[in-house]
């Protein structure tokens, strides 16, 4: 053997870092064309949101540029894409790295609101665009809000909003939060509970759970049992809500009259659980497949592979895009490159149009908005065709789906 | 003052009840890695994925050849293990003369190579398995109901480590093991086939594994990472109790499960860090592990 042991180890970490840097096409950005837009999807590839966002999320955008028709006018449009594996030291390197050398000029998606968060700050510190549609935290629009930032399909207050209320209303009074330790969850946990209070409910307790690495939440459940709270709140997401809800189940807690809310359930999470264990359950979302026409075309339009149905995060991606390239095509592409936070202004000037959401708009805090609907989960009886996994109990007009500007504690209205 | 107890009891009785739960995959699991450190000296890092690919063994046999929960309790082992043994002789075998890291990183590289295979072909949000009907419902311990498909886990892990530990210390195959792994030139000379019986020895590993995988399967997603998730907490039980030490892995497994079920209300974000405090204190004050021998 005449390999030695440190050549080796350096092969490893060398193999180790190729992933974050792969789907690079190029090497000399400098020598580009200034005619190219570069656009980035920094998600979670190999993790536990993998599925809703990963690469469903870069076909979305690669779609949306086909759609725009904006290379028939001349543009160059190059889509990459990178794994920020939920850490957002990994996210902030690979992004770093993207504006600084590679001249990237728009990021998409980020889940995960520890990542979304530092690469909100680094955009505007290079002045480029980051398009938000994978993070849940409600902070984007609020105390952390840029002008080069726009949270394209969800947050926390909505989440908080749809499901949160519902079930306050239908007599859901008492809660037991089961929180993911980082700032997803204790901003969906605080936007929730205060849902709760507001319309005369009581939180009995909350738990905070390890993340990642808690795989068995089945302790967390029977302390939020022993709280005797009529509701246990999810405050979790992909992997951890899918634990949680399984072992609910075989506890036999909703049989006993609690009720689970799952205050972020994306449908590949009920595709996961299967109907029988995830039936009945409430949740919100901005875009489903099956929703109505148009959703149906876009779904078919992405085509995941599998048969898989886009999430709303994937789908928010291909409008985000679609969006952006509009505003490119409408002020050039020399001053969207320029400027990212007048190619954010220009997005904020123009009504939303798309497949995904219907008609919206971006408001000056930095929030798109547009309705999102109470869902519940069939039972397995009500279910018709594969995939076909919800009814659609309320539909919340955009107006009302999102916290208003002034509650959120962002400055950028008022300069 | 008594009652104050009594209430501590009350909470605390069921999570030390659901901390064996945990504790006996820990067991299953770090039993498995200390059969394969303690015969071939390889620290097996693909261990994880070979548990996810036990649960998905279960899966697929159920999904495509509609073999139930009990024929893939018995029919995964064998596969996964099969597949473990093909590995071994493909590539791990010719390992064993170097230095411990090559090992370690052939198994960890194989770790990823699964797992990345496994998230390209079924994704990364999981596939649903059921309870089988025959385990289904609850038993009434007076202080918590406790599904009989958890307690079914804890007999079963039992059951598994006492055997394992029984084939090990106290039969001739048994027998034949530990000598090889003290002299295999000499038990070679007396003509029993050493590099076979690491073979085998590695697939009862591997199979241990699976086996765990499948008792996993209907109560964890069933996920390309759930071995993953699990593997670096049992490689600190292996640690804590000794590497190679067999009956000292299944009582830290279970051990372990237990002060993690109590961190778990009485500290909770801490429930996934306190197994690694504990790790290095052992290490500072007994670096051979608490069952190990220096």
């Amino acid at each position: 053997m005449s390999l030695d042991r440190r050549s080796l180890i350096k092969g490893a970490a060398g193999a180790a870092t190729l992933p974050a840097l792969g789907g690079l096409p190029w090497r000399s950005a400098k020598a580009q064309a200034a005619n190219t837009i570069r656009l980035a999807v920094l998600n979670d590839q190999s993790g536990l949101y993998r599925d809703i966002s990963g690469p469903g999320s870069t076909q979305a955008v690669r779609l949306a540029v086909q759609e725009s028709g904006i290379t028939q006018r001349g543009v160059n449009v190059e889509v990459v894409q990178a794994d920020h594996q939920n850490r957002p030291d990994v996210g902030s390197t690979v992004v770093r790295q993207w504006y600084d050398r590679d001249g990237v000029d728009v990021v998409f998606d980020v889940p995960t609101s520890s990542v979304a968060l530092a690469v909100n700050g680094l955009t505007r510190e290079k002045n480029k665009v980051f398009l938000n549609s994978g993070a849940a935290t409600s902070d984007l629009t609020g105390s952390a809000c840029t002008a080069n930032t726009i949270h394209w399909t969800y947050d926390t207050y909505m989440l908080a909003n749809g499901t949160g209320g519902a079930m306050v209303r239908a007599g859901g009074d008492t809660w037991f939060f089961i929180t993911a330790d980082y700032a997803f969850g204790h901003a969906l946990e605080r936007d929730t509970a205060a849902f709760v209070t507001r319309a005369g409910g009581r939180v009995l307790g909350q738990v905070r759970t390890p993340f990642p690495g808690t795989t068995d939440f089945s302790s967390f459940l029977l302390q939020a049992q022993q709280s005797r709270a009529k509701v246990i709140g999810l405050a979790n997401a992909g992997g951890d809500t899918i634990n949680c809800i399984k072992q609910a189940a075989e506890f036999g807690i909703t049989r006993r009259g609690v009720k689970l809310a799952g205050l972020l359930v994306f449908v590949t999470d009920v595709h996961s659980l299967s109907l029988q264990t995830a039936q009945g359950l409430v949740l919100t979302e901005t875009y489903y497949w099956d929703l109505n026409d148009k959703t149906r075309s876009l779904s078919s339009r992405i085509a995941l592979p599998g048969g898989q149905k886009p999430s709303m995060v994937q789908a928010g991606c291909y409008s985000a895009a679609l969006h952006y390239l509009k505003a490119v095509g409408d002020m050039g592409v020399a001053a969207a490159k320029a400027s990212g936070a007048d190619a954010v202004a220009r997005m904020k000037a123009m009504p939303t149009s798309d497949d995904a959401f219907g008609e919206g708009s971006i408001r000056p805090d930095g929030r798109k908005v547009h309705p999102s609907y109470l869902f519940e989960v069939k039972t397995p009886a009500e279910s018709r065709h594969p995939w076909d996994y919800y009814k659609l109990l309320a539909t919340i007009p955009a107006a009302e789906s999102f916290r208003p500007v002034a509650e959120g504690g962002c400055t950028l209205p008022r300069s | 003052m008594i009652e104050e107890l009594l209430f501590q009891l009350e909470m605390g009785a069921p999570q030390i009840v659901l901390g064996l739960v945990n504790g006996a995959f820990y067991a299953l699991l770090s039993l498995g890695l200390a059969v394969i450190f303690g015969m071939l000296n390889v620290i097996n890092f693909s261990h994880g994925a070979q548990f996810m690919m036990g649960a998905f063994a279960a899966w697929m046999l159920l999904a495509w050849v509609g073999i139930g929960y009990w024929g893939a309790l018995i029919l995964a082992p064998l596969l996964v293990g099969a597949f473990g043994m093909l590995i071994e002789k493909a590539m791990i075998a010719r390992l064993y003369k170097l230095d411990h890291l090559y090992g370690l990183l052939l198994t960890f590289g194989c770790a990823l190579v699964i797992e990345g295979l496994f998230r390209n072909e079924f994704g990364s949000s999981g596939l649903p398995y059921r309870i089988p009907p025959e385990l289904l419902g609850a038993w009434d311990l007076g202080f918590m109901f406790l599904p009989i498909y958890r307690g079914w886990v804890v007999i079963v892990a039992v059951v598994m480590c006492l055997g394992t530990w029984l084939v090990i210390e106290k039969t001739k195959i048994g027998a034949y093991l530990r000598a090889a792994t003290e002299r295999p030139q000499l038990v070679q000379a007396f003509g029993i086939n050493v590099p076979r019986m690491m073979t085998l020895t590695y697939g009862a590993g591997v199979a241990l594994a699976a086996f765990a995988g499948v008792l996993a399967a209907p109560i964890y997603s069933v996920n390309p990472g759930m071995g993953a998730n699990f593997i670096i907490t049992v490689f600190a039980v292996v640690v804590i109790g000794g590497m190679g030490s067999i009956m000292g892995s299944v009582v830290t497994g279970f051990g372990l499960g237990i002060v993690e079920g109590i961190t778990r209300v009485a500290y909770p974000e801490a429930s996934a860090t306190v197994v690694f405090v504990i790790m290095a204190i052992v290490l500072l004050a007994r670096p051979a592990g608490l069952f190990g021998r220096a």
